[in-house]
């Protein structure tokens, strides 16, 4: 290491090749640090629970076409069939699917009047067999009664006496208390409808996976009385795929006035909801891939270039002793200096972008981790991309030096 | 002298075949990479009515909660109440007015073999078909007087004319819908918008329609309306009529006004409109209506996704990475030409003829590298297209357009490349490389 200063002064006297590489090296490591930033954090999206039992689970969906369609009769008829479909843990009819990125919300308060604090929640209308057909978890309280359940009419306000809430609208509601503490408090919505919470649910995703409060969701005691009806339906372990079909074919066969509209798995769901963050990720990682390649090959572009015009320079100093080690340490030392020139500029330059980033699109702050990650990264490619070029500038003969001249 | 320099270009080009195809490579992944996202973002931002969407208006009037606004700051609501969108429409003040909103129901075809399906329709007045001028195939729109009795009339969309009628001129009959005799009046030919400017609430992007009803339907056949309902307040009152009357917003409203006066005017009438409301009981906030023409509306909306923008913004730095790249491969190029060059000063030629030779070699590499380029971008858009499926179907597709803008990048990204190793070469004193030949 104790050339670092002639291989310091060398690089001055060619600067224009440096810079270039320096340049290279900054705006990649830019791009690639805000591009495994952007990747991960769509990771720690997708990779939320959702509270529910997906892989266990599948839905139907069905619409009643014809006039004289009775939807409490189909509705109570085809939950019953479901639940009896051999494999079948439960079903429920629900107004909408998590995930699904449609659905119904409300302001919810927790005191009666103008001043009381509020949060909106998604809301799921479900019977008694929703905890068992969603697989979620009651951190404290009771499930729904069978006597609690009413039919919930089109556009009538009839609210029920009581929900179930998860633990973080719990907590957006009364900051003060420990959410298993939320059961038995009276909630109230619209014009001071009251409510009571009969129990506080561990983990469930509102339908809109792009929403901020994605863990704000209550289920309340209601079947719809409406032409369409989505129904949940969670399997045995390992036999949804099998149950699936069965259960379609027999909704299917019933001629009752409605047609099943779709099915599909929840974790098909998910994938479809979180398909643009798995597409972005997936491009990503090819211009990540792709610019380590071309840097790589601009690195060693240049550096075969400046070997070359250095050939007699080369030969001159193994004529006067250099052994083979010390013309490979020094190439290595040289391009050590303008990448590490590069990946401190790159530092600042992702940082900027980032900045920049998160005030235009909101996107989340960098995470400074990746920083020292990618200065590594990018000095071993720098080094990996040298070797090559180095190794056969170590080859070049002592008798070059008297060729030539 | 064009043609001797480029003979010479692609001289030099075949002599350091590995050195020009890297630059070339690296031209091509830059703009393959910055005309795929670039294509993406040209046509989410592309203007889906250029004929009239300055004339074509969004109407929004703020009918929101008095404690707290439709979304900060201070933005008024993206969708109209019912009454409101009726109300509007009644009077009658623009050109042209509709309201509409979306619905679906369930079409049963006649005929063996075709199974019932789901059909998402939209609510409107037949001022939409005079606004946004979409082609009739056979028929036209329903009367004056089918949208204020309601009747059962529908236009069809040209796939559900396909596939109910088999494509025959099926103006005068009858279809299903809601258990519902429905005349078809007008058969609309090919008519797909992208982005499907006249209602992005549920998606910019989604699919065209199946078909087309009166917008009084909503009221007298309760049809159901699918979309986004937001209410900051209950119903007064049960039942569908309590509903419709209720402050939740569901309706969207476009507006034709030919001039600047004419907008000034609606304005107007608009202001006075809430103001009267006010005198209600209705409209608890500041007057705060807006008119927005489409291209604002499409901003307003942020029809171009955020996504989509840091792609391009990433990809273009990609492109700046890969012009560097070229700039040090032509560094290394032009000085390894240094002997030739000097000796080509040495007979005469001046530096500004050295300088356009190589330029020409460089537009020669920008050309290659451009239709390169082409090439990956085609190749990248139908991998987006297969990882994104439906949600960016029709925005992945080059047109000549883009061609050109994708060639004229490249030519002037490797301009821009060569510029510094031309001018460099150039300066190559003639005495001193000769001497060592």
């Amino acid at each position: 290491m104790n050339h670092i200063g002639p291989i310091f002064r060398a690089l001055l006297r060619n600067k224009v090749g440096a810079v270039l590489i320096a340049l290279q090296v900054a705006v990649t490591m830019t791009i690639i640090v805000n591009a495994i930033h952007l990747i991960t954090s769509r990771d720690d999206l997708m990779s939320r629970d959702s509270g529910l039992d997906e892989s266990n689970q599948f839905y139907i969906t069905t619409i009643g076409y014809d006039q004289n369609y009775d939807a409490r009769y189909v509705t109570d008829s085809d939950l019953d069939l479901l639940r009896n479909v051999p494999g079948v843990v439960d079903a429920i009819q629900i107004n909408a699917l998590p995930m699904s990125n449609s659905g119904s919300s409300r302001t919810i308060k927790n005191a009666a009047g103008e001043d009381a604090g509020d949060a909106g929640a998604a809301v799921y209308y479900v019977d008694d067999h929703a905890v068992n057909a969603m697989g979620i978890e009651l951190l404290a309280g009771e499930n729904f009664k069978p006597t609690d359940i009413t039919w919930r009419e089109m556009n009538k306000g009839d609210w029920p006496q009581t929900v179930m809430i998860t633990a973080t609208l719990a907590t957006s509601l009364f900051p003060d208390l420990e959410p298993q503490q939320a059961v038995g408090r009276t909630l109230y919505t619209g014009d001071d409808e009251p409510m009571t919470v009969v129990a506080v649910i561990k983990q469930l995703h509102a339908p809109w996976v792009g929403w901020g409060n994605i863990e704000h969701a209550m289920l309340v005691p209601q079947k719809s009385d409406s032409v369409y009806a989505h129904y949940l339906v969670r399997t045995s372990p390992g036999s949804r795929d099998a149950v699936m079909p069965q259960a379609v074919a027999q909704m299917e066969q019933r001629d009752v006035g409605r047609m099943v509209l779709e099915h599909d798995t929840v974790n098909q769901l998910r994938s479809d909801s979180y398909r643009n963050d798995t597409a972005l990720q997936s491009i990503l990682w090819v211009i990540i891939v792709t610019l380590m390649i071309i840097t790589a090959l601009g690195i060693v572009g240049l550096i075969s270039f400046t070997i070359n015009r250095r050939r007699r320079q080369i030969g001159t100093r193994r004529a006067l002793g250099a052994s083979r080690g010390d013309i490979i340490s020094y190439f290595l030392t040289e391009n050590v200096l303008i990448t590490f020139t590069g990946v401190v500029i790159g530092c600042a330059g992702s940082v900027a972008l980032n900045m920049w980033l998160v005030s235009t699109f909101d996107l989340p702050r960098l995470n400074l981790i990746y920083l020292p990650i990618a200065m590594l990264a990018l000095l071993a490619v720098g080094l990996l991309a040298v070797y090559g070029p180095a190794l056969r500038a170590a080859h070049i003969s002592p008798a070059t030096a008297t060729r030539n001249i | 002298m064009f043609m001797y320099y480029l003979r010479l270009a692609w001289l030099s080009i075949r002599r350091n075949p590995v050195l020009s195809t890297l630059m070339m490579a690296a031209i091509a992944l830059g703009i393959g990479a910055a005309m795929t996202t670039l294509t993406i973002n040209y046509l989410m931002s592309a203007n889906p009515i250029p004929d009239k969407s300055e004339q074509l208006f969004y109407v929004q009037l703020d009918s929101w909660d008095p404690n707290q606004p439709y979304s900060e700051p201070n933005e008024p609501p993206d969708q109209l109440t019912y009454r409101d969108a009726t109300q509007l429409k009644e009077a009658g003040a623009a050109k042209y007015q509709a309201a509409m909103s979306q619905s679906a129901a369930v079409v049963e075809p006649e005929g063996l073999g075709k199974k019932p399906f789901m059909a998402h329709l939209r609510l409107t007045h037949n001022d939409f078909f005079d606004m946004f001028e979409p082609p009739f195939l056979y028929g036209q729109p329903w009367s004056d007087e089918a949208d204020k009795q309601g009747h059962l009339s529908i236009v069809l969309s040209k796939k559900t004319n396909d596939e109910v009628f088999d494509g025959a001129n099926s103006v005068g009959q009858t279809i299903t819908l809601m258990d519902k005799q429905f005349e078809v009046v007008g058969v609309l030919d090919s008519w797909e918008l992208k982005p499907r400017f006249y209602d992005v609430t549920t998606g910019a992007f989604n699919n065209m329609e199946h078909g087309y009803v009166p917008f009084k339907l909503r009221e007298t056949i309760e049809m159901p309306n699918s979309g986004n309902t937001n209410c900051w307040k209950s119903p007064e009152g049960e039942g569908f009529a309590a509903f419709l009357q209720s402050e939740c917003i569901n309706y969207q409203f476009w507006v034709q006004l030919d001039s600047a006066a004419a907008e000034q005017d609606y304005m107007s009438f608009l202001n006075a409109y809430v103001e009267q409301q006010k005198q209600l009981g209705r409209f608890p906030r500041p007057l705060n209506n807006r008119l927005s023409d489409v291209m604002e509306w499409m901003e307003n909306q942020q029809v171009v996704d955020d996504d989509a923008q840091v792609m391009m913004y990433l990809a273009l730095m990609f492109l700046v990475v890969c012009l560097l790249n070229t700039v040090g491969l032509l560094l290394t190029k032009f000085v390894a030409k240094s002997g030739e060059i000097a000796l080509r000063r040495a007979v005469g030629a001046s530096r500004t003829d050295l300088y356009w030779q190589h330029l020409v070699e460089t537009a020669l590499i920008g050309v290659g590298g451009g239709i390169g380029g082409l090439l990956l971008a085609w190749c990248g858009l139908q991998g987006i297209k297969t990882l994104y499926g439906d949600n960016l179907a029709g925005l992945a597709e080059l047109d000549l357009t883009l061609v050109g803008i994708g060639i004229a990048l490249a030519i002037i990204s490797s301009l821009l490349a060569g510029a510094y190793p031309t001018w460099r070469a150039c300066r190559i004193p003639p005495a001193s490389q000769l001497k060592t030949q």
